[in-house]
C-alpha cells in the first residue's frame, strides 16, 4: 500500500473474467501517520481506507471487464460493513465480484479478510466511461503492470 | 401479473422514497420526480434485474445529448415502459431464434 497515492492494492492474484471475479492482496504498512491519529494506542485501518481497497479491487475488475478502455469511478456504497479491526502489518486478501453489468455501470459485492477472519463486505455501483484523458490510461496501465496485472487473462 | 409501469413506479417508490400514489404514467422521472442520474443508476440496476435486460441507457443519453430524441421519450414512465417492453421482446425473439 502507498497510502500518500490512495494506492492500495499491491497485486493481483487471480483474474477471471469468465467469472467476474478478482483476487487482490494489499499490505497494510506497519507504520504510518494515518496510525497516529487512528487511534492513538490502538492504530487500526480506517474504515473508509477499508470501503477504499474494496472499490479498488472492483476497478481492476471492471477495467479487465472493459478491456481497460474504459475507467471506473466509484458511485454508490452500500451495505459497507466493518466487521473485524484491521491492524497495521496485516496483509488483506479482498475478493470481488461483478453482480451486474448495465449500460456505463457496474455493480459489484466486495470481500476482505486477515487470514480466513472476514474484516470487512460491501455492495458498490461503478460508472464507467472511456479514458477522459490519455495520461490516466497511461498511469493506470502502468500502476497495473507495477501489481502484476494479468493481461493474458484479458487477451483470451 | 402486474403492469410494466407498476413495476417501475413500485421499483422506483421503493429505491427512492417517493410514495407509490404520487408516481403516475405521466410522470418525468427527472422533471416531476426529481430522480438524479445516481438514483436512477439504482433504478436501471433494479430494472435490468427485474427484467433480465440492460437498458441501454449510455445510446439513450447520447440520443438526448445529440437532439436525436428527447428526455420524455425515455423519462416520461408509460414511455419508458413501452421502451422495457421492446427490450423484453428483443430479448424473447433472439431467445427463441436461438433456440
Amino acid at each position: 500500500m502507498q497510502l500518500e497515492y490512495f494506492q492500495l492494492i499491491d497485486r493481483i492474484v487471480d483474474l477471471n473474467l469468465g467469472e467476474r471475479t478478482i483476487t487482490v492482496e494489499a499490505q497494510v504498512p506497519q507504520t504510518h501517520t494515518i496510525f497516529e491519529g487512528h487511534f492513538p494506542g490502538f492504530p487500526i485501518m480506517p474504515g473508509v481506507l477499508l470501503t477504499e481497497a474494496m472499490a479498488q479491487s472492483s476497478g481492476w475488475l471492471v477495467l479487465g471487464v472493459t478491456n481497460f478502455e474504459r475507467m471506473p469511478f466509484l458511485a454508490m456504497v452500500k451495505e459497507a460493513k466493518m466487521r473485524g479491526f484491521v491492524s497495521p502489518g496485516q496483509l488483506l486478501t479482498i475478493e470481488a465480484k461483478i453482480e451486474h453489468e448495465g449500460s456505463g455501470f457496474a455493480v459489484t459485492s466486495a470481500k476482505a479478510r486477515v487470514g480466513t477472519e472476514l474484516k470487512c463486505s460491501a455492495a458498490l455501483t461503478f460508472r464507467h466511461i472511456p479514458f477522459p484523458d490519455p495520461k490516466l490510461r497511461v498511469y493506470m496501465d502502468a500502476m497495473a503492470h507495477k501489481i502484476g496485472y494479468p493481461f493474458q487473462a484479458i487477451a483470451k | 401479473m402486474s403492469s410494466t409501469f407498476d413495476q417501475i413506479a413500485n421499483i422506483i417508490a421503493e429505491t427512492c422514497d417517493i410514495p407509490r400514489d404520487t408516481i403516475k404514467p405521466e410522470s418525468h422521472a427527472i422533471d416531476d420526480l426529481g430522480i438524479d442520474s445516481l438514483d436512477f443508476l439504482d433504478i436501471a440496476f433494479a430494472i435490468d434485474k427485474a427484467f433480465g435486460i440492460k437498458m441501454p441507457l449510455e445510446k439513450w443519453t447520447q440520443e438526448v445529448n445529440d437532439g436525436k430524441a428527447t428526455t420524455e421519450q425515455y423519462f416520461v414512465l408509460k414511455n419508458l415502459a413501452d421502451r422495457i417492453d421492446e427490450l423484453v421482446a428483443a430479448k424473447n425473439a433472439g431467445a427463441s431464434t436461438a433456440s
